[in-house]
């Protein structure tokens, strides 16, 4: 039988500006601080997922190994656009899960303070003449000619159309779901921002891709998180310390955008959203209703209405009442986004799919200080890339 | 007259400007861009389809802020043409939320991009509110 898994250890630096530290000195403060956590060093992990989305290329987890201990253990460097941190730490969790390790390490990393427009964000000027090049056989570039590339337009459009189809979502909606938001983060030191943000403000903020302004778009940052996981025979063996402040990973999963009409148009985040929160609640044998906290993946305000949907917190079509009814809020029945997410907190992408397993581990442990969500005992954890794929764990409160 | 090219393969320029899709003959998927196979089915033979020039607009955005060299505000689109899925920019239509609203008419409309330097016309394509 397969073997549980558990996270042993975790950690995130603060979400901001590190000008003085590079992707690899960020890294080692994410990992030297999971494995002290966890009370376990390099020599114990035998399995590394690594994932640093700006420097594919570059090997971060053998960078990381040549500061911390090259111990010769597996290294998988993965990239999964802003799945990257969860794909990692799913890695790792295979690993520990097939017997291969009985603990493993993931990490993800990256620099990106000041970065501006991910995607879009540069465009070639026209060439002389008119070749046509690429799968459409383009003469010129199409950003701005042929719709929109940027990332808060396109997520603008995923918001809009949840609206056309159900109804009632307006600009002033969108910025109450940044709202609150911004209003979590303010008990979150390690937030890039942690200014409470009036309804005002946030709409007459600089437009970026209508109906999102600035504050309702994730802010790019530097940062870095790392857990230590253990499978469940292991962790028997080790203190009754470790034991007690082990979190159960009851789910697992990650999934890819299925064809549907429309999804190489404008990207699907819905549909593999929803297949990958079933397999979760399934694995994990809980339902929405059992969820104390959910961080999600609130990369501009649009996407996270739509992901109460698809993670089945509401009603099919009902989002937009669910969020008027207060239950997102921290105070509310159904907790999204208590760490101020990637709008507040930041959002460096590979560290993010990481990050907010340690915001759920943290209340699951009751260490969660000003913030933490009374009781909870069971939580769940979202990312999304475009291209697309969306990775969900579950996480429980040892028993 | 100067010779013209579409902005893309999938623009048919002239008299009845029109957008073309290539429709998996297998499973009827349609994609605009060049393939290897279907991505719905796997099966790899395809058929030219003309996609209907009026449509729908399902969702949009109108972005202010852009990549320099792109000319803001514009908004983008995705357009329902008749069961048909097309990202486009709409044109034609002031740049506002009190002007473009989900659901409303639209028309396929080309224009031209420029002339390069054999004398040579891009045309490109969006599309503008029915009846305006």
């Amino acid at each position: 039988m397969a073997e549980d898994v558990w996270i042993l250890g975790i950690h995130m630096t603060k979400f901001g500006k590190h000008p003085t530290l590079d992707t690899v000195d960020l890294a080692s403060e994410a990992v030297l601080g999971a494995l002290a956590d966890g009370g376990v060093t390099m020599k114990d992990m035998g399995v590394i997922g690594a994932g640093c989305l700006m420097a594919t290329s570059g090997g971060i987890g053998q960078q990381l190994q040549k500061q911390l201990g090259q111990t010769g253990i597996p290294v998988y460097n993965v990239a999964n656009a802003c799945a990257t941190g969860a794909t990692a730490l799913r890695v790792a969790i295979m690993a520990v899960k097939s017997g291969e390790a009985d603990m493993g390490l993931a990490f993800g990393v990256e620099k990106l303070s000041g970065a501006g427009l991910l995607s879009g964000g540069s465009r070639k000027d026209d060439s002389g003449t008119w070749n046509p090049s690429g799968r459409y056989g383009a003469v010129a570039p199409v950003d701005g000619r042929i719709g929109t590339e940027i990332m808060p337009g396109v997520f603008a459009q995923i918001g809009m159309e949840y609206g056309h189809k159900y109804g009632g979502t307006s600009f002033e909606l969108f910025a109450k779901i940044s709202e609150k938001n911004h209003a979590h983060s303010t008990l979150n030191p390690l937030a890039a921002y942690t200014k409470r943000m009036s309804l005002d403000e946030i709409m007459g903020d600089v437009m970026i891709a209508y109906p999102n302004t600035r504050p309702m778009c994730s802010a790019n940052c530097d940062g870095a998180a790392a857990a230590v996981v253990v499978s469940g025979s292991k962790l028997k063996t080790l203190s009754l310390e470790q034991q007690r402040r082990a979190v159960k990973i009851s789910a697992s999963s990650l999934t890819t955008d299925p064809w549907e009409e429309a999804c190489q148009i404008l990207p699907d985040v819905n549909t593999l959203t929803r297949n990958a929160a079933t397999q979760a609640y399934e694995q994990a044998g809980v339902g929405p209703a059992d969820l104390d906290l959910i961080e999600l993946h609130d990369c501009f305000a649009t996407a996270e209405l739509v992901h109460y949907d698809n993670l089945m917190l509401c009603e099919r079509g009902g989002a937009v009442d669910f969020f008027k009814s207060g239950a997102t809020w921290r105070d509310g029945t159904t907790p999204v986004n208590v760490s101020g997410g990637l709008e507040s907190k930041g959002h460096p992408i590979a560290a993010t799919g990481v990050a907010n397993v340690w915001e759920v581990t943290t209340h699951l442990r009751g260490e969660g200080g000003d913030r933490q969500i009374a009781g909870a005992k069971v939580g769940m954890t979202h990312v999304i890339g475009l291209g697309s794929a969306c990775g969900i764990h579950i996480l429980e409160k040892a028993a | 007259m100067a010779e013209q090219v579409p902005l893309v393969d999938y623009l048919v320029p002239g008299d009845n400007p029109h957008l073309v899709a290539n429709e998996c003959t297998a499973c009827g998927a349609r994609f605009f861009d060049r393939r290897n196979a279907c991505a719905c089915c796997g099966k790899t033979e395809f058929t030219k389809t003309d996609i209907a020039t009026n449509g729908e607009v399902r969702a949009f955005t109108i972005v202010t802020f852009a990549a320099p060299g792109v000319p803001v505000p514009y908004v983008a689109a995705l357009i329902d043409c008749d069961g048909t899925s097309v990202r486009a920019n709409l044109v034609n239509v002031d740049p506002d939320p009190e002007h473009v609203t989900l659901g409303m008419k639209v028309r396929l409309a080309t224009h031209s991009i420029g002339t390069d330097d054999n004398g040579t016309e891009a045309i490109g394509f969006g599309f503008e509110p029915l009846g305006g």
